[in-house]
C-alpha cells in the first residue's frame, strides 16, 4: 500500500526522523491558515498524490507570502498531475502539503528496501540527491554506499555511521544523519514497509539533516498488525475497478487492450495474457478469480470486466484445481445470457466433463476451446470480427 | 524415484484441524500420502481423520517419526510454525498459506541458518500449490489426476501454470516425476535452484520444466546453475510478457521493479545460459519433448 507524503512523514518523524514543520490542507483558506500557524516567509506547497517526480510536474509550488499560498493550493487542488509515475491518465490533487521551506545546502539520496536476492533490507545511500534511484543506479553505480541489516541482530550503529562518513558528512551533521537511517531502519521495521525512501535527505547551512522529501510503501500482506497504518488508504488514489474487485475477492489489474480476461490463478493468468499478444491480440485486464470461485464470483469477474467499454471480447480460462469446472461453468452460462460479445471458454481440471456439458447444452453462443493456445487464438479472431461469430 | 517425498514419506499437518486443512488433508490421504497426524496446538489428545492431533510438532514428531509436514496456518501465525517445524527437525515442510508478511518469510529465512546444513529444513513455499510426486505422494492443494507418472520434473512459481505443464506432458504421452510450487511470495522458503539441483540428482527425472514469472532475481540464478551444473535439459518459461511496470500481478512477488525482472529480460537470460525457452505457455509439454528427442537422437 501506498501513502502520502505528509503521512510518511508523520510516521517518520515519530521514529525520531527530522522533518520540516508542516500540515495538511484540503482548501486555499486551510493551506494559508496552516501557513500562518507554521511561521516563517517561505513555504512549500506540495500536491499530495501516491507519485513521485511531482516537481517536475508542477506540483511544487515554493511561496513568498500567504497569497502565494492560496493561489498555489487552489491551482493545485483539484487538477490533474501528470508526473513519470503516473502514466498519461496522471492523477487528480485533493489534498496539499503546506511546509516551511528550509534553504540548503546539500541533497542526499537515502533509500531502504527489502532485497529480494539477499532476503534481507538494504540501505543504499548516495550523495546525489534529487535524482530518481533509477538514474543514479544507471549513472553513478559506483557513487552508490550499501549496508544490509543482519535480521536477527538489526541495524546496527557503526553500520549507520559508515553510511553517514560515506556521505562526506562533518561530525554535526554524521550524529543527526546516524539519527535519521536507524529511524528509518526502525519504522521500516515497525510499520512492515517494503519501501523506505528519502530523496533528497537535506543538510540546511546551519548543520541541519532534514527529511524533505518522504515515500513509504507498506506490505499489504501485513497490514492486519498495522491498524493505524492501514488507516491511512486513501481511496481516491486507486482505481475504482481495482477496488470493487478487491471487495469480491478478484484480483484485477486495466490494461489497454480490447480482449477481457477471466482466468483462475496468477501465473495461468499471466500466460494466458501473453497468449492473446503471440496470437496477435492485446488483453483488456489482469483478472485472477481465484480458488473456490462460486458462480456468483464469476458473474462479478464478468460484470468487471465489462465495466471497461474497450472490451470486445471475452476470454474464460479455467484450470480447475480447488476449482470445480461445472460450478464455474454455471456461472459463465449465468452470465453468459446477458452478454453483448463473444465469449470463449477453455476449461480443464477437476470435473471437466461435467463443465463443457453444461456449456454446451445451455444453447447459448459460447465458443469453446480445449487448449489455451487454441482459445487464445479464437478469442483474437472474435475480438477482431467485431462480435460477428 | 521422485524428489521431496514418496509415498513412504510420514506427514504432519500443521493446523491439522481447520477446515481447509481438512479437506485438503482427506484429499492427500485418498492419493496415497502417509498422513501420520496432525497439530493443532490445544488440541492435542484428539483424533482427526483417524489421526492423532499434538499440541506441538516436537511432540508429534517424536509419537510418529514424521519427517515432513505441510502449513495451513492463517498468515498472522505462518511463520511461527514454520519456526516450530524447523525446531522440531522436519526435513520438509510445506506451507500452502496465502498472504504472509514478507519481513515474517525473512525472519523465518535467517532463523533456518541457525542449524547446520545436514538438518537444516528445507521449506517450499508460501503461497504455492505444494508438491506431487506422481502416483505417490502429495503434499498440497493440486487436482492429483492431472499427473500421470513419467521422467519430467516440473518447478513452478504458479500453481495453475504447473498444473498446465503436467496436463500438456499427458496428452503427449509424458509424465512427471515430481512437481514442485516455490509460491509466487516476493521471500520463499527454496528456490528454483535448489530443486533443479534435486531433480539432477534423481535418477527417475529426464529433463525439467522451470515455470517462472516477473519479479526477483531467481530465475536468471536457476539458469546460471542449469549451464553450470546439470546434465539434464531445463525447459525455460516465463510468464508475464504483457505485465506493464510496477503494476503487482496478482502474486506479491509478480512484480516489475528492478533491471532484470521483466518476463522478456528473464528468457533472454535463460536462453544465453543455454535453455530451450517454450515461446508460449502453450508448449511446455512439447519443447521438451522437443528437448528429450534431440538428447536421444544425439546419444
Amino acid at each position: 500500500m501506498e501513502i502520502h507524503e505528509y503521512q510518511a512523514k508523520e510516521l517518520l518523524a515519530g521514529f525520531g526522523v527530522a522533518v520540516p514543520p508542516g500540515g495538511v490542507a484540503y482548501s486555499a483558506d486551510q493551506a494559508v491558515y496552516v501557513a500562518t500557524e507554521l511561521g516563517g516567509w517561505h513555504w512549500a506547497v506540495k500536491a499530495q498524490i501516491h507519485s513521485g517526480a511531482r516537481g517536475k510536474a508542477g506540483g511544487v509550488r515554493l511561496c513568498r507570502t500567504y497569497h502565494e499560498v492560496a493561489e498555489a493550493t487552489s491551482a493545485l487542488l483539484g487538477a490533474t498531475l501528470v508526473t513519470e509515475q503516473t502514466g498519461p491518465a496522471g492523477k487528480v490533487v485533493h489534498r496539499v502539503y503546506v511546509e516551511r521551506a528550509e534553504a540548503f545546502e546539500r541533497e542526499i539520496y537515502l533509500g531502504f528496501v527489502l532485497d529480494r536476492k539477499t532476503e534481507r533490507i538494504r540501505i543504499v545511500a548516495s550523495r546525489e540527491g534529487g535524482m530518481e534511484i533509477e538514474e543514479l543506479v544507471k549513472h553513478r553505480p559506483d557513487g552508490l554506499l550499501h549496508q544490509e541489516v543482519d535480521p536477527a541482530a538489526g541495524l546496527a550503529t557503526f553500520q549507520a555511521r559508515e553510511l553517514a562518513f560515506g556521505l562526506g558528512l562533518n561530525m554535526k551533521q554524521v550524529s543527526q544523519a546516524v539519527s535519521t537511517i536507524l529511524g528509518c531502519y526502525r519504522a521500516f521495521r515497525d510499520l512492515d514497509a517494503t519501501m523506505v525512501e528519502i530523496n533528497p535527505l537535506v543538510v540546511t547551512n546551519d548543520d541541519r539533516v532534514i527529511a524533505l522529501d518522504a515515500k513509504i510503501t507498506i506490505d499489504d500482506n501485513a497490514l492486519f498488525r498495522r491498524p493505524r497504518v492501514a488507516e491511512m488508504r486513501d481511496p481516491a488514489e486507486e482505481d475504482p475497478r481495482e477496488a470493487q474487485a478487491a471487495e469480491f475477492g478478484l484480483n484485477y489489474v486495466g490494461l489497454t487492450g480490447n480482449i477481457g480476461c477471466i482466468i483462475n490463478g496468477a501465473g495461468l493468468a499471466m500466460a494466458t495474457m501473453d497468449s492473446i499478444k503471440y496470437a496477435g491480440g492485446e488483453p483488456a485486464n489482469f483478472l485472477d478469480i481465484g480458488g473456490g470461485a462460486s458462480p456468483e464470483r464469476v458473474g462479478a469477474a464478468f460484470r468487471l470486466v465489462l465495466t471497461d467499454p474497450n472490451v470486445k471480447a471475452i476470454l474464460v480460462n479455467i484450470f480447475a484445481g480447488i476449482n470445480r469446472c461445472d460450478w464455474v461453468a454455471t456461472g459463465v452460462v449465468q452470465a453468459a445470457k446477458q452478454l453483448r460479445v463473444p465469449l470463449i471458454v477453455r476449461l480443464a481440471g477437476t470435473n471437466v466433463e461435467e463443465g463443457r456439458r453444461i456449456v454446451r447444452e445451455s444453447g447459448l453462443p459460447i465458443i469453446t476451446a480445449e487448449t489455451l493456445a487454441e482459445a487464445a487464438e479464437k478469442a483474437v479472431l472474435a475480438a477482431r470480427d467485431g462480435g460477428v461469430q | 524415484m521422485s524428489i521431496l517425498i514418496d509415498e513412504h514419506t510420514r506427514v504432519l499437518v500443521q493446523g491439522f484441524t481447520g477446515d481447509k486443512a481438512t479437506f485438503h488433508a482427506k484429499e492427500m490421504i485418498a492419493y496415497g500420502t502417509n498422513v501420520v497426524g496432525g497439530v493443532t496446538p490445544g488440541k492435542g489428545g484428539r483424533e482427526h481423520l483417524g489421526r492423532p492431533v499434538f499440541d506441538t510438532v516436537k511432540e508429534a514428531v517424536q509419537a510418529t517419526g514424521a519427517e515432513a509436514s505441510i502449513v495451513f496456518v492463517p498468515p498472522a501465525f505462518a511463520a511461527d510454525s514454520l519456526m516450530e517445524a524447523a525446531d522440531a527437525a522436519l526435513r520438509l515442510v510445506c506451507i500452502i498459506t496465502d498472504g504472509i508478511p514478507a519481513q515474517d518469510m525473512m525472519h523465518v529465512k535467517r532463523y533456518l541458518k541457525r542449524y547446520q546444513r545436514e538438518r537444516r529444513t528445507l521449506v517450499v513455499g508460501p503461497n504455492c500449490a505444494g508438491i506431487i510426486s506422481a502416483g505417490k505422494a502429495m503434499l498440497g492443494i493440486m487436482p492429483g489426476h492431472v499427473y500421470r507418472r513419467g521422467e519430467i520434473g516440473i518447478v513452478s512459481r504458479s500453481g495453475t501454470l504447473g498444473y498446465e505443464a503436467a496436463a500438456q506432458l499427458t496428452a503427449l504421452g509424458l509424465g512427471v516425476t515430481t512437481s514442485v510450487g516455490i509460491g509466487g511470495d516476493p521471500i520463499n522458503g527454496s528456490s528454483f535452484l535448489d530443486h533443479l539441483a534435486l531433480f539432477e540428482a534423481d535418477p527417475e527425472t529426464r529433463a525439467v520444466i522451470m515455470i517462472g514469472e516477473i519479479g526477483g532475481p531467481q530465475e536468471a540464478e536457476a539458469a546460471a546453475f542449469a549451464q553450470q551444473h546439470m546434465t539434464k535439459p531445463v525447459v525455460g518459461y516465463v510468464a508475464g510478457v504483457t505485465a506493464p511496470k510496477g503494476r503487482r500481478m496478482g502474486h506479491a512477488g509478480a512484480i516489475i521493479s528492478a533491471e532484470g525482472d521483466s518476463a522478456a529480460e528473464k528468457a533472454e537470460i535463460m536462453r544465453a545460459h543455454g535453455l530451450r525457452v517454450a515461446p508460449s505457455a502453450s508448449e511446455l509439454g512439447s519443447t521438451v519433448a522437443e528437448a528429450l528427442g534431440r538428447r536421444t537422437a544425439v546419444r
